[in-house]
């Protein structure tokens, strides 16, 4: 302060004011309220607009929410219900009797409705296995074992058949163990490895189907088999999502070292395989998959249409979850690879134990995302002619009782969609706050 | 003084190309290579023995037989006549034509909630956080089926419009339909126009330009090179002299009056659709599929725009806002000289991939039979000509080049404004 008005001052205080409480307009709810609400002239109107449009909003929605049609049989009948009450117009009331009639098939498609366990049971188990990932600190460590049977469980369950399937696909990899075993010890650890790898490969392909039809045929041990084109509804669309996105983290995490690799060769095609399949809608994909896949492979071969979707549906998440790695690992400062160098591991423990369980920690949000985009893209097998629940949607408007239903119908799958995505972000939130450990 | 001896020449063995590393990169390479020449090949034998199974040889001499389908919905000449080559052409153009549509109702919807989200109004920033996160969790694909059925079922027929005592009537002074057939808006005419340009002349993907729309283009160029001009004298000025001559009616007069003369010169009106019989006659015709397609995609991906804005917002530190504010900036100039600009710079990268999201969803279109390029070529001259291998190897190509086109412009464009590093 320059002195200017120095001899303006009559009067200085030298002792102190007792305390005063704040004044009531700026604590509690009349000060937050202030704050938050009407600070300004602008403020005050954007609030009185909102008011008016959640008032709007609300109007329409809560009579039309609860109208008393939960047991009505048709459209026409729920229009009867809500004249007879006095209400007319396109938001008379919901007509609630097509949920109560259709949900289940909403669930589980045309699923044999007295093995509806099967698919809960494979549900409820998928939190099981995934338990020991998600929450590894609450669930014994021996649990993990569940978890690497899960797989082969999984569609054992859904699809049903022998039991000697899938117990011949896991003998496949106790054969290519042993392989490894016998040849490591005389032959080195890499050939060791390629020929197991061809083993495995060669049982699979060719062994699985036999060996398994003759034990089948000595010890009949099964459950009943349900054919694909039973599959739908969110079972489907839960079906394709869980294994494309398990497969293609993988996939994506070798696509992304491949990317970064030195090998001239190598990472051309992985950036050709990444950015061609970026470049092109799924649905394009998707057509690949119902039309051209069975001209691609061997002639005679015909597999079955929800498997050829999962191929395509996880060469698809493979390149995202490439790229999401990618950015992973290109966060990593350089200090920790050279780290990783100075201490004498090779490229593979250097990758295992240094530079993958950070880069995946960084990237958990966009796995988090590819995973919940992948989930709501598998709504696109209904363009192909699998009844997802939107496919089951276009039948059930079709029908002569629900002709003309359309908030109801689609409010419901877009809340259980809605319910699924919005819960897997904030798991993925509570996830990273968890594992954040201070520094990248 | 000793002599310097040759190291042991060491001989090489087959083992080194395993276990030397100057040997073991190249083997690896070559191992992968063989491997995938081996899927290549595996694949194209099967695809031929195949396709010779089928009895078809492929080959796309089928682009240019004729059609034999309409396509309402078309941005260039077209009939049923027309060789399948140019329904593909009008189908790309329906993909561009949506894309670009929906890429800016989605920035400018994104911009705004965006912006709104980190308003200091609760209510206002809980409003579009549960518009985001209602967007963002359902499919894309069943908004867009949800609005194509709010439009078909809500919207009344046009025989609603007809009568002395219509139950509905037009909208915005009688010059909107909102009908169940879609929706009619005044299209612009010229009575004195000047023509068409035509383009490509008598081959498969000829098409005509208006020289009315160019000369308007051409003209807005002219008045926007002008006003960056004054803008530019009005900066010079303004660092000589510290004082900024006043020159938004100008720049505006410059960019407008041209404008108007050439409108006026052109006879510019608007044609105003009416009932007739059964229909409306006159003025543009959007259809619902176009309309729905643009709205879901449009909203959908404004919530993804609007979250990358906001995160744009949010990275650039609190220190620029207080920083600006000390040097005695308005709040308005702090965001429009200080925040946005550097804020761009980490918005756009993600925009760009949401850009060429909406781009490759816009192929979603064929669930409500908007017929782009998946609608023409991959619908319905596939199911017609049962050609799969090309119409979808097509296809995917069109789509590739399209995405590939839109992330080198955009890349250009993010080279442009980043920031420039010493």
């Amino acid at each position: 302060m320059s002195g200017t008005h120095a001899e303006t001052v009559r009067y200085v205080r030298d002792t102190m004011l007792p305390e005063q409480h704040p004044p009531a307009t700026e604590v509690g709810a009349v000060g937050w309220l202030r704050e938050n609400l009407f600070s300004g002239w602008l403020n005050t109107a954007l609030t009185i607009l909102s008011l008016i449009l959640i008032y709007f909003v609300l109007s329409i929605i809560l009579p039309w929410l609860f109208s008393p049609t939960w047991n009505a049989g048709s459209l026409s009948e729920c229009r009867e219900i809500l004249a007879d009450m006095g209400r007319e117009g396109h938001f008379a009331g919901a007509c609630w009797g097509v949920i109560r009639d259709r949900w289940v098939q909403l669930l589980f498609g045309f699923y044999p409705d007295y093995l509806y366990w099967r698919p809960i049971a494979a549900f409820v188990l998928l939190f099981v296995a995934l338990a020991p990932v998600l929450f590894a600190e609450y669930v014994p460590r021996k649990l993990i074992w569940f978890s690497a049977i899960y797989p082969f469980l999984m569609p054992w369950l859904l699809w049903g058949g022998s039991i000697w399937t899938p117990l011949m696909v896991i003998a496949g990899i106790a054969i290519g163990y042993a392989v490894y075993r016998a040849l490591s010890a005389t032959g080195g650890a890499l050939l060791g490895f390629v020929v197991s790898v061809l083993a495995a490969v060669i049982w699979w392909l060719f062994l699985v189907g036999p060996v398994s039809g003759v034990l089948h045929s000595v010890i009949p041990v099964g459950i009943e088999l349900v054919e694909s084109r039973n599959f739908g509804g969110f079972m489907l669309s839960i079906t394709i999502g869980v294994v494309a996105i398990a497969i293609s983290l993988p996939l994506g995490i070798v696509l992304a070292l491949g990317r970064r690799s030195d090998l001239l060769i190598v990472k051309g095609l992985c950036v050709g395989f990444i950015e061609f399949i970026r470049g092109v809608p799924l649905i394009t994909l998707l057509f690949v998959a119902s039309t051209l896949l069975n001209i691609f492979m061997p002639p005679g071969t015909n597999f079955d249409i929800i498997l050829r979707v999962i191929i395509m549906a996880t060469l698809f998440a493979s390149a995202y979850m490439a790229e999401v790695i990618r950015g992973g690992l290109a966060a990593l400062p350089k200090g920790q690879y050279e780290g990783a160098d100075s201490l004498g591991l090779d490229y593979w423990q250097s990758q295992r134990l240094i530079i993958m369980p950070q880069a995946l920690k960084i990237s958990i949000p966009g796995i988090v995302s590819t995973f919940i985009g992948l989930f709501k893209d598998t709504t696109l097998v209904s363009i192909i002619g699998l009844l997802d629940p939107l496919g089951l949607s276009n039948a059930i408007r079709a029908d002569a009782d629900w002709n003309g239903i359309v908030w109801e119908l689609y409010g419901f799958i877009a809340l259980l969609f809605f319910i699924f995505c919005f819960g897997m972000s904030r798991y993925s939130m509570y996830l990273e706050r968890k594992l954040q450990t201070g520094h990248r | 003084m000793t002599t310097l001896t040759d190291p042991p020449k060491e001989s090489f063995r087959l083992s080194m190309l395993i276990y030397d590393t100057r040997y073991r990169s190249t083997t690896i390479q070559v191992i992968a290579l063989i491997g995938f020449l081996i899927l290549i090949g595996w694949l194209i034998s099967n695809t031929a023995q195949n396709l010779q199974d089928l009895g078809k040889e492929p080959s796309f001499g089928f682009l240019l037989e004729p059609a034999g389908y309409d396509i309402n919905q078309r941005l260039i000449e077209y009939d049923s006549r027309s060789p399948h080559l140019r329904a593909a052409f009008v189908g790309v153009l329906n993909t561009l034509l949506i894309a670009a549509l929906g890429c800016a109702l989605a920035t400018v919807v994104g911009v705004l909630v965006g912006v709104l989200r980190l308003s200091k109004n609760w209510l206002v920033a809980r409003i579009m956080t549960v518009y985001v996160e209602m967007f963002r969790n359902v499919p894309v694909l069943l908004w867009i089926v949800l609005f194509m059925a709010v439009l078909i079922e809500t919207l009344p027929a046009p025989s609603a419009f007809r009568g002395d005592d219509p139950e509905s009537t037009m909208k915005l002074f009688e010059s909107v339909a909102f009908t169940n057939r879609g929706i009619y808006v005044p299209e612009p005419l010229f009575s004195r126009s000047l023509g068409d340009l035509h383009l490509f002349g008598s081959s498969a993907m000829n098409f005509d330009i208006s020289l009315d729309l160019l000369a308007i283009i051409a003209v807005l160029a002219a008045g926007w090179w002008v006003a960056r001009r004054i803008r530019v004298r009005a900066d010079a000025i303004q660092e000589k002299t510290g004082d900024r001559p006043t020159t938004w009616y100008l720049r505006l007069g410059v960019v407008l009056v041209p404008l108007i003369i050439l409108l006026v010169a052109l006879g510019f009106h608007l044609g105003y659709p009416a009932l007739k019989g059964f229909n409306f006659q006159g003025g543009t015709h959007m259809r619902n599929s176009l309309i729905a397609l643009w709205l879901a995609l449009s909203l959908y991906t404004a919530a993804f725009v609007a979250e990358i804005v906001r995160a744009g917002i949010m990275a650039i530190s609190h220190g620029q806002t207080e920083a600006a504010a000390a040097l005695g900036l308005r709040p308005r100039r702090i965001m429009g000289l200080v925040i946005l600009p550097q804020a761009l710079r980490v918005i756009i990268p993600p925009l760009i991939s949401q850009y060429l999201n909406l781009t490759k969803n816009s192929s979603l279109a064929i669930a409500v039979g908007y017929m782009d390029i998946t609608g023409t070529l991959m619908g319905i001259t596939l199911n017609q000509t049962g050609r799969e291998l090309e119409t979808v190897l097509l296809g995917m190509l069109i789509y590739l080049s399209i995405s590939l086109l839109i992330s080198v412009v955009m890349n250009w464009y993010n080279n442009r404004v980043k920031l420039v590093e010493r």
